[in-house]
């Protein structure tokens, strides 16, 4: 606790059994949405009864990647875009393990865009959570792979020409088994998809589209944070079972949230499990985690 | 409280009470749970907090029902509420609307 620290009140926060109170105030801004994805993952934990011990969070480089370091459950922040290969590392040598990967879209679609496909394509049983917010926040607001076509950001001054990803859709063709969307505003159903994201067996991705006051809103002119909730709650529309072909999002334009994949494949390690116990035989040991973990 | 049909329950139910509390040194003045606050029971104050932010203000302790919203969309951790166990008797027939 440091000195100049307020007093307590008489309560405490339910959340602060969560989360490393020492390093509270957090950084991000007035009115940005990654502390409400933060209170949602946090009551998904408690609503679904996950043991604590069994969790781990994982994050990259960014203003959401500092969630690793304000939850206080076992975390690691990993170089930029490194965080769905660390998890990777941690789930496979402890798969009783609840991998959760919580970063934003440039480090996991930009910087990490590579190792976000290959890992959904082999179906590594650990969820990713990404916080989308447009562009690259914290290195000052730079154009994303997922910045829509015409939004303005510090490098792209005359409005962005290229075209953007859309989460939903990759996810999918790459081979999630679970993909939702929710924005920062949806907060009860973002925690009901976290929990069901949590414990899905395999690849399963939520993409949360939260409001970046200081730059995304600033540099377009959209007011605050505040402003862009008011704008997800007029044009966020709620379509379970969407094709994710549908879900693009354009500059200031109609949002589709819901639950969009949610389907049963066999993960990586059951596959190999079965593909060297038939080739193998008797020889070959069921892998269940490295044995030191 | 309005019905569109009056619940046959209506004399057992009782509307849940809540009652707010503002960590508000910890507020950054953003400001969702005064705009989302489905009973209007907060609003902006003009007092400073140690940062230089306005933190909400409670406009009147009885309209909490405790629903939470406030202490989920904060996203600060500056702001939830705490289910009171035992209103006092005949106290839910006073909330309107």
């Amino acid at each position: 606790m440091r000195a100049d620290a307020p007093a307590k009140p008489a309560i405490e926060h339910p959340m602060e059994s969560l989360l490393r109170m020492d390093r509270i105030p957090h950084i991000w801004c007035p009115t940005c949405g990654i502390g409400t994805a933060v209170t949602a993952f946090a009551s998904a934990l408690e609503e679904n009864e996950i043991p604590l011990d069994s969790v781990s969070v994982v994050s990259g480089i960014g203003c959401t990647g500092r969630v690793a370091g304000y939850m206080k459950l076992d975390s690691y922040h990993t170089t930029h875009g490194r965080a769905v290969p660390f998890a990777v590392g941690l789930h496979l040598a402890k798969p009783s393990l609840k991998v959760v990967v919580f970063s934003g879209d440039g480090d996991l679609a930009g910087i990490g865009g590579n190792h976000f496909i290959h890992t959904a394509r082999r179906n590594v049983d650990i969820t990713v959570i990404c916080v989308n917010n447009f562009l690259y926040a914290m290195t000052g607001g730079q154009v994303a792979a997922t910045t829509p076509v015409s939004a303005n950001t510090s490098t792209s001054p005359y409005g962005n020409f290229e075209q953007p990803f859309n989460l939903p859709l990759l996810a999918q063709s790459c081979g999630a088994v679970y993909v939702a969307r929710w924005t920062a505003l949806h907060i009860r159903r973002m925690t009901k998809a976290f929990g069901e994201a949590l414990n899905k067996k395999g690849f399963s991705f939520v993409e949360v589209i939260a409001p970046c006051s200081t730059l995304y809103a600033r540099r377009n002119r959209l007011g605050t944070g505040l402003d862009l909730m008011k704008f997800y709650h007029d044009n966020s529309e709620i379509r379970h079972g969407a094709d994710p072909n549908d879900l693009n999002i354009g500059f200031q334009e109609k949002i589709i949230c819901g639950k969009f994949v949610d389907i049963e494949k066999p993960t990586f390690l059951d596959s190999m499990n079965e593909c060297y116990g038939k080739s193998l035989g008797e020889k070959y040991e069921i892998y269940e985690g490295a044995a030191h973990a | 409280m309005k019905f569109w049909r009056t619940p046959l329950d209506v004399e057992r139910l009782k509307v849940p009470r809540g009652e707010v509390h503002i960590i508000k040194d910890r507020c950054k003045g953003c400001g969702f749970c005064v705009e989302y606050c489905p009973r209007g029971a907060l609003e902006m104050s003009d007092e400073f907090n140690a940062k230089g932010y306005h933190p909400p203000r409670i406009t009147d302790e009885t309209l909490c029902v405790s629903c939470n919203l406030c202490e989920m969309l904060c996203p600060e951790f500056a702001i939830f509420c705490v289910l009171k166990e035992e209103p006092e008797p005949g106290e839910e027939k006073k909330v309107e609307g």
